[in-house]
């Protein structure tokens, strides 16, 4: 392919993966701070720990993934990055993402079922599907959640709005 | 069957332990997710196909251990931990593991 023609493609997927990668982004953030004052009322502790003096209706294991995807830009910059060292701004915002992404599907598959607490909250970060050192590879994180959510006796939980993912 | 990450059940009793339980399942993706997480590479977001994958194996993941919980006869694993590994390119491992017990309403 002539050098100049692989220069505009270069350039081409840089401009997509910039412009529409920082629309997705900020879309996905508005998506999740709105989702974040939803599901503000349902408590999330990462110890193992629950109100002992309230009988337990119900006890079960909440779980949640999502896996995002780097765009071109931020994967360009990531190699440029990788020359010098040092923190990598461009990618801190997409773990962020996901895990508030995965935190919320929690919350959401939790509350649906009617849960009052979610307690010792585990979250696991993987990049399983991006081979080093192959141009082919996808790069990728996973985020996957869980909990051990606890619906107490009694009345009913005052945390309930519609579960909404997009 | 009842599941927790916590070391016992709130409100149960357990008045049996019958050991390690644990399930398993290597996934690999296939090629369709694979061109569409190719586009998505480009301009970022989720990949859904993947998290959809990643979901269904660890669903199976986790029934296997119920089903070898359900056969030592206990009614509740506790302490369920996972873990992901990736075994080779394009292929991951999904594992959970867990204490089988038996419980009772206190």
């Amino acid at each position: 392919m002539d050098m100049r023609l692989q220069l505009l493609v270069f350039l081409a997927l840089l401009a997509l993966g910039f412009f529409v990668g920082r629309w997705n982004e900020a879309k996905h953030y508005a998506s999740i701070r709105e989702r974040e004052r939803l599901f503000a009322a349902l408590p999330v502790i990462a110890a193992d720990d629950w109100d002992k003096d309230r009988p337990v209706r119900d006890v079960w294991l909440e779980t949640a993934c999502v896996v995002i995807s780097i765009d071109y830009f931020k994967r360009i910059a990531l190699g440029l990055r990788n020359l010098f060292g040092g923190e990598v701004r461009s990618i801190e915002p997409l773990l962020d993402r996901a895990r508030r992404e995965a935190l919320l599907r929690l919350k959401a598959s939790a509350t649906a079922r009617g849960a009052d607490l979610l307690t010792n909250l585990r979250l696991e970060t993987s990049s399983i599907y991006g081979n080093k050192g192959s141009q082919q590879s996808i790069g990728s994180v996973e985020l996957f959640a869980y909990a051990t959510a606890i619906r107490y006796d009694g009345r009913t939980s005052a945390t309930r709005p519609e579960a909404g993912i997009p | 069957m009842i599941l927790t990450n916590i070391d016992s059940v709130p409100n149960m009793r357990i008045v049996e332990h019958y050991g390690l339980v644990s399930g398993s399942t290597v996934r690999a993706k296939h090629i369709g997710k694979d061109i569409m997480a190719g586009l998505k590479n480009i301009v970022g977001g989720e990949l859904k196909g993947y998290t959809e994958l990643l979901n269904e194996a660890r669903r199976d993941a986790t029934e296997r251990m119920i089903a070898q919980a359900r056969a030592l006869g206990a009614n509740a694993v506790i302490n369920v931990r996972f873990a992901t590994s990736a075994v080779a390119p394009g292929a991951a491992e999904l594992y959970v593991y867990g204490t089988a017990v038996r419980v009772e309403a206190e």
